[in-house]
């Protein structure tokens, strides 16, 4: 019981991280209608800048320029390269960030050479002790943050100009630029948001906690794993991301430890399927109805 | 399916006449075909090896470029189907007295198509999960098969050989003729016909034969059904093409080529040897690469697959091999760049480049140059495209 309720902890320690990513690619995904394959070389970049920063800069520096450089590297992403090809439709923007994943992935981690640093040095490698649990102090982290960058998300999409521009923008484009709704605005600020979170999933991703490794290739896979997330979750429901996220993340906890190690990253992949076999466009996501 | 129409058509009146654009294009590849077939006896072992592996990518590519470009399905599980094809293949021909592996013992000749059907199996094993999912929905599901390869790859080591050692695959024979060093001695011109260069021959008809069948589909009734499904899928069930029959169909043939090029991985290699993370012979770079080459040559074109496969799998090795020369290379390792990461680049950068220039990819330029020779367009290409 101890062991599973530590489980159920790191569960959804993790999943609070995979949520953060989810969140971005649905944000993007409903601003843009494009899938956003490079989200994970935005994890590896926001993580490589607080590596190199952090010597001149102490952590928490590195960690605000990190966190900052992923937004701004999203924004750049979504101005000069997105935003110049209207024509093309949304599918072929997925194939475009494909592309910008490998060249941006390779060159972060040729400069990581043969490092693989840890980034979590506020929280990592600290567990406390609660009764009789072991808990991670980076889980625990992870959760806090995560739920107050969620909260403050969905009120921000909920009550703010932006979330209201936003949604009616996923809505019904058309309809919102005739009210006056400037569609560049909203989009590059989805890609700010989902940037800036990637850059604080990056974080927890990096530690011993987490993965166990460092900052590496192995970061970017381990980003991957928020596309089941999103996926299930539905790819344009807000809430389903984050409901998503803390599958995975349990998931994921749980089968690592009740089969095997191995299998715990299929197992993620198993249940997308699953859902996806009885719900097409996942749990919360709008079913697409086709007009003849 | 085939219907009687009421009206009786015959022949067509007058024969298509031989335009001189035909024959040009006839003598354009009898050329080709003489020079591929010609070159082992004029290039070293290690760009035949080279050869080889863009023909292995070209292989890949056409099976990826049917279902992606002509039957509108994004798949992220290429590698996958490499990964069951070269399973199959080293399982089944495999000797039967191992103790650490299963092996059938079967001909290698057998053993390729079996493989390659096994491929196509697996593929329509797939076929209920693609069938109800759509675009990017599609593409992510299908990655999941590369992480259930990673971990059956890693677990189910009776069969793979297991991360560690891995396991040697039979040699290929074709009616007792060895694709290796050993059996008859053949000299041509002077130059002996060794393993490379029978493996060269061998790729050589196996990727003629993939072209020509792939090229068919297309210009076929299924290739139709295809685009159809692709277009529209409300259109396509109101024409009659059964859209889940042609979507399982794209896959499970598309998969078979991706066997196909599994198999010739492992010969290629001459070692059967699962990945132990998702980045190696059978991950999703692997994936990605041959969603890079049907991107760079054009989705969906035939001629085009090939060419991306040419430029993705062959720019590493071809950088290797000059790198001695020009010595841009120098240290492998240690943040340095390496042909690999060079190569990974490029079509990184060709991929971002054809979908913000040239949606049509090679395949599109070359159809506006061959244009400019040709009086009349084909009515094909109209349909070829994307």
């Amino acid at each position: 019981m101890e062991t599973f309720l530590q489980l159920v902890v790191n569960g959804v320690g993790k999943g609070a991280v995979f949520a953060l990513l989810a969140l971005g690619f649905v944000v993007i995904f409903k601003a843009t209608e494009v899938v956003n394959f490079a989200h994970g070389s935005l994890v590896l970049v926001g993580g490589y800048l607080v590596v190199v920063t952090r010597d001149s800069l102490g952590w928490v520096g590195a960690a605000v320029v990190g966190i900052v450089s992923a937004g701004l590297l999203a924004i750049l992403v979504e101005r000069l390269l997105l935003s110049r090809s209207k024509l093309a439709d949304a599918n072929s923007l997925a194939l475009l960030t494909i592309g910008l994943d490998v060249i941006i992935t390779e060159e972060i981690v040729r400069r990581l050479g043969v490092t693989v640093p840890f980034l979590g040095e506020a929280w990592d490698a600290q567990p406390i002790q609660v009764g009789g649990l072991t808990l991670f102090r980076t889980h625990l982290v992870a959760i806090g943050v995560g739920a107050v960058l969620v909260t403050a998300f969905f009120l921000a999409f909920r009550y703010s100009d932006w979330g209201v521009a936003m949604r009616a923008q996923a809505e019904n484009r058309e309809a919102a630029a005739l009210m006056g709704i400037r569609s560049s605005r909203v989009t590059a600020t989805a890609w700010l948001v989902a940037g800036l979170l990637a850059g604080v999933a990056v974080l927890f991703i990096a530690t011993q906690d987490f993965s166990g490794s460092g900052l590496s290739r192995g970061t970017h896979s381990i980003a991957l794993a928020a596309f089941p997330a999103a996926i299930l979750g539905g790819l344009d429901s807000t809430a389903g991301a984050v409901v998503g996220g803390l599958v995975v993340g349990l998931t994921e906890a749980l089968s690592a430890q009740y089969i095997s190690f191995d299998f715990s990253k299929s197992a993620v992949f198993l249940v997308m399927l699953v859902v996806l076999v009885a719900r097409p466009s996942g749990l919360f996501g709008t079913r697409e109805s086709t007009r003849v | 399916m085939e219907t009687t129409t009421l009206i009786p058509t015959g022949p067509p009146a007058t024969r298509p006449r031989r335009s001189p654009a035909r024959l040009v294009r006839a003598a354009a590849w009898i050329a080709l075909a003489v020079l591929l077939a010609a070159l082992p006896l004029y290039i070293d072992t290690a760009w035949l090896k080279a050869g080889q592996y863009m023909m292995i990518g070209a292989v890949g590519a056409i099976g990826l470029t049917l279902l992606t470009g002509q039957a509108g399905q994004l798949s992220l599980a290429h590698a996958f189907f490499l990964l069951v094809g070269a399973t199959a293949y080293t399982v089944l021909a495999g000797p039967t007295d191992e103790e650490r592996v299963i092996g059938l013992g079967l001909d290698p000749g057998l053993a390729l198509m079996g493989a390659v059907l096994i491929s196509a199996l697996v593929g329509l094993a797939f076929a209920p999960v693609a069938g109800r999912l759509r675009g990017i929905y599609l593409g992510v599901a299908s990655l999941s098969l590369v992480f259930l390869g990673l971990y059956f790859g890693q677990s189910l080591d009776s069969l793979t050989g297991g991360t560690s050692t891995g396991r040697t695959p039979a040699t290929f024979e074709l009616f007792g003729f060895p694709f290796s060093n050993g059996g008859p001695e053949i000299e041509v011109l002077g130059v002996p016909i060794r393993q490379a260069e029978r493996i060269w021959y061998l790729f050589l008809v196996l990727t003629a034969i993939a072209f020509v069948l792939a090229r068919g589909a297309v210009r076929g009734r299924v290739g139709r059904s295809w685009r159809a499904v692709r277009d529209n899928e409300a259109a396509a069930t109101a024409m009659g093409v059964g859209v889940a029959r042609a979507k399982a169909g794209a896959f499970a043939v598309s998969s078979a080529f991706a066997g196909l090029a599994g198999v010739m991985t492992v010969l290629w290699f001459d070692i059967l040897k699962p990945d132990e993370s998702e980045y190696g012979t059978y991950g999703i770079n692997v994936s990605i690469a041959f969603l890079a080459m049907v991107i760079i040559g054009g989705l969906g074109s035939v001629p085009g697959a090939v060419v991306g496969a040419l430029i993705v799998n062959g720019l590493p090795q071809a950088l290797t091999l000059f790198s001695g020369d020009l010595g841009w290379f120098g240290e492998t390792g240690g943040g340095g760049l390496t042909p690999i990461l060079v190569s990974s680049f490029i079509y990184g950068a060709a991929i971002v480049v054809v979908v913000l220039f040239e949606p049509g990819g090679l395949a599109a330029i070359g159809r506006r140059l061959t244009g400019l020779f040709r009086a009349r367009p084909r009515e094909i290409t109209r349909e070829e495209t994307s």
